[in-house]
């Protein structure tokens, strides 16, 4: 016995002393991998008895064995991840500082980017729009979450069938999707404002009507995502515990009281983690305006997001400079607008 | 007082299952309305893409065409290099899954299974790209793609695509959830780490992967603004941005419009027929569409 714990003890000495520093415990991992004594302790198993010199030469090789492989595993995607996502972040910044040049070439200017895009009264109608297509995009939030209580009455029929119908938009291509809703907004020969006419409703011209336009497209945008909110909200649903509806339901509560007073708090950190998705989505909106208003429309200054507008001066007017400065001011919103998510999650999420 | 709470339950059941049953009917109700919501635009592209131009154009709107014009489809194919942007569609979701199946598996493998210094740092750095919008990437990956003059080429398409942290991400957590004891056992076989990735691992992973190739398939073939960016001759570009260019022209009937939708749309769509439960955990999981 006590032969076994020195061995053990020796062993886990020799790999200390090859590998200074060995694998800290505290790199991000603990919990995910076993203890590592208990794996290092393994060659002090009464069968390798006496030899914790060799046992600790071979776990060694084996460590740096560890590196070679893990190098051949991540390098390739290290390397494109560096090439392609990190060095562009760097890149972009030092972007921001210069302006380009009319026959190419781009020189140094400081802050000036920045100063003229503050200054831009484009830079904050731009970021209006935007606010306004977040604001409109939470509110199908509520509308997945009813369904999907609806979706998840005890012994209702045909879930799957529905699952899939409202899922369909989320494979839908968007490019296709604005094309759709452009026929179907069409002021003249469109089908919606025809099903206006029956109830009395006269419609507009919805895509090109400046007062309209956003929220037309807004509410595409919430048709869009619906699937998807509706699926993670039905999965937590599920998960509340079934005896919490049944004493709810011998205290006399209704199933909208029971909706408000166990569902809804019971699934709040999804609701949450939802709406964060929903506001980084909304907050970089582009596929859908680019195909259904789009630069020759009447309505486009009212419809255009921030990123209509990165994508307006860095791709067709060249102004690579400024493009980079807005695409640093998108971070910052979305960083600022997350964070204050947090913060506010703290007075209504339940974590249970 | 048992008498009375053996009771109470009993007396509750009957009126609740009736009630539920009562409710069903308008839990359909509301259901269907908004099934009608979700489903009728696509109801209303097919039928107008089976249209005459006339018909698109009568107040009020016919539902049904008179008779189907399936040469609408045929003119799909004269407005623009369709059956072109339809292969490169598919060369740029083929070539970026098969990519990060291949990359992503093997990093997100190492990040669960090898310990060596500094790889919560490293990790941390993966995860860091899965933070930033896609913004902020855009300029210097044009100007790289574009110093490598592979402007309105497929690489162009595929090879940013082919890195991705989120996709490391998703296959760490799935390796991570899987158990040791295969490994080790091939281990005292002497297997190396190679063929315990590949015959061992790979094989378990495969939920995963699928998951990872679903996202991977709907992101690519809806892909717009990269694509936007980088191809603009008709004949490199692929479908999502193809259909975008039509929109500036006038010339181009609504009817061409909505049965080049369809076909856009049709080969994602049939993948989630088939793959129905895949494509929803894989969205559920990741929770986003991109």
């Amino acid at each position: 016995m006590a032969g076994v714990l020195s061995d053990t003890q020796q062993a886990q000495g020799a790999d200390g002393a090859t590998a200074p520093g060995g694998v800290p415990s505290g790199s991000g991992s603990r919990g995910d991998t076993p203890a590592p004594c208990r794996r290092r302790g393994r060659p002090g198993r009464p069968g390798r008895r006496g030899r914790p010199g060799r046992s600790g030469r071979g776990l060694s090789r084996m460590r740096r064995n560890d590196l070679f492989w893990a190098a051949v595993f991540i390098l390739p995607t290290l390397l494109g991840l560096v090439v392609f996502y990190l060095w562009p972040v760097v890149r972009t910044l030092l972007i921001s500082f210069t302006e380009t040049g009319p026959f190419g070439g781009s020189e140094f200017v400081g802050l000036a980017n920045y100063r003229e895009l503050f200054g831009d009264a484009r830079l904050w109608e731009t970021m209006l729009n935007t606010l306004k297509f977040t604001v409109v995009a939470l509110l199908g939030i509520p509308v997945a979450l009813v369904i999907a209580a609806l979706l998840s009455t005890e012994g209702l029929r045909g879930v799957r069938i529905y699952r899939v119908l409202y899922f369909l938009p989320v494979v839908t291509m968007p490019a296709a999707v604005g094309l759709i809703w452009r026929t179907l907004y069409n002021g003249d020969v469109g089908v919606i404002n025809a099903l206006l006419g029956l109830v009395g409703i006269e419609g507009t011209n919805w895509l090109s009507n400046p007062a309209t336009a956003l929220y037309a497209i807004a509410g595409v945008g919430i048709w869009l995502g619906l699937g998807t909110q509706i699926v993670i909200f039905l999965a937590a649903i599920q998960g509340v515990p079934k005896d919490l509806y049944e004493a709810a339901a011998l205290d006399g509560a209704g199933r909208i009281r029971q909706f408000w007073s166990i569902t809804l708090p019971q699934i709040s950190p999804s609701v949450f983690f939802i709406s964060v998705l929903a506001v980084i989505g909304a907050l970089q909106t582009f596929d859908l305006i680019f195909v259904m208003t789009g630069p020759t429309n009447p309505a486009y200054p009212q419809t255009e997001t921030i990123v209509a507008q990165f994508y307006q001066r860095g791709f067709v007017e060249n102004q690579q400079g400024y493009a980079a400065a807005i695409a640093l001011v998108i971070l910052v919103v979305i960083v600022a607008v997350t964070a204050l998510q947090f913060r506010l999650q703290k007075k209504w999420v339940h974590y249970v | 007082m048992s008498e009375l709470a053996t009771r109470t339950p009993a007396r509750i059941r009957v009126p609740r299952r009736n009630r539920l049953r009562r409710n069903h009917l308008g839990v359909h109700a509301v259901l269907i309305l908004g099934s009608v919501v979700m489903v009728g635009p696509f109801f209303w592209e097919v039928m107008t893409s089976l249209k005459t131009l006339g018909e698109t154009l009568t107040v009020p709107p016919t539902v049904l065409p008179a008779s189907p014009q399936w040469s609408n489809y045929g003119d799909v194919f004269d407005t623009l290099p369709f059956g072109q942007m339809f292969w490169n569609s598919t060369i740029q979701t083929i070539g970026r899954v098969l990519g990060q199946l291949v990359l992503c598996s093997m990093a997100g493998y190492a990040f669960a299974r090898f310990e060596f210094r500094g790889r919560g740092l490293l990790f941390g750095l993966f995860l860091s790209v899965l933070m930033v919008p896609s913004q902020l990437f855009l300029l210097p990956q044009y100007e790289i793609v574009s110093g490598l003059g592979w402007l309105n080429s497929l690489q162009a398409l595929i090879v940013p695509g082919l890195f991705s942290a989120f996709g490391t991400f998703l296959l760490r957590q799935f390796f991570l959830s899987l158990p040791r004891e295969l490994e080790e056992a091939a281990k005292l076989d002497g297997a190396n780490h190679w063929q315990i990735f590949t015959r061992i691992m790979l094989p378990l992973a495969k939920p995963g992967l699928i998951a990872l190739a679903v996202l991977d398939v709907l992101w690519s073939w809806n892909d717009l603004m990269w694509p936007l960016v980088v191809n603009n001759d008709p004949s490199k570009m692929p479908l999502s941005v193809g259909l975008a260019s039509l929109i500036g022209q006038f010339s181009v009937d609504t009817t061409t419009l909505m049965a080049g939708s369809v076909l856009a749309t049709l080969p994602v769509l049939v993948l989630f027929i088939v793959l129905q439960k895949q494509f929803i955990q894989g969205i559920a999981f990741s929770g986003s569409k991109g």
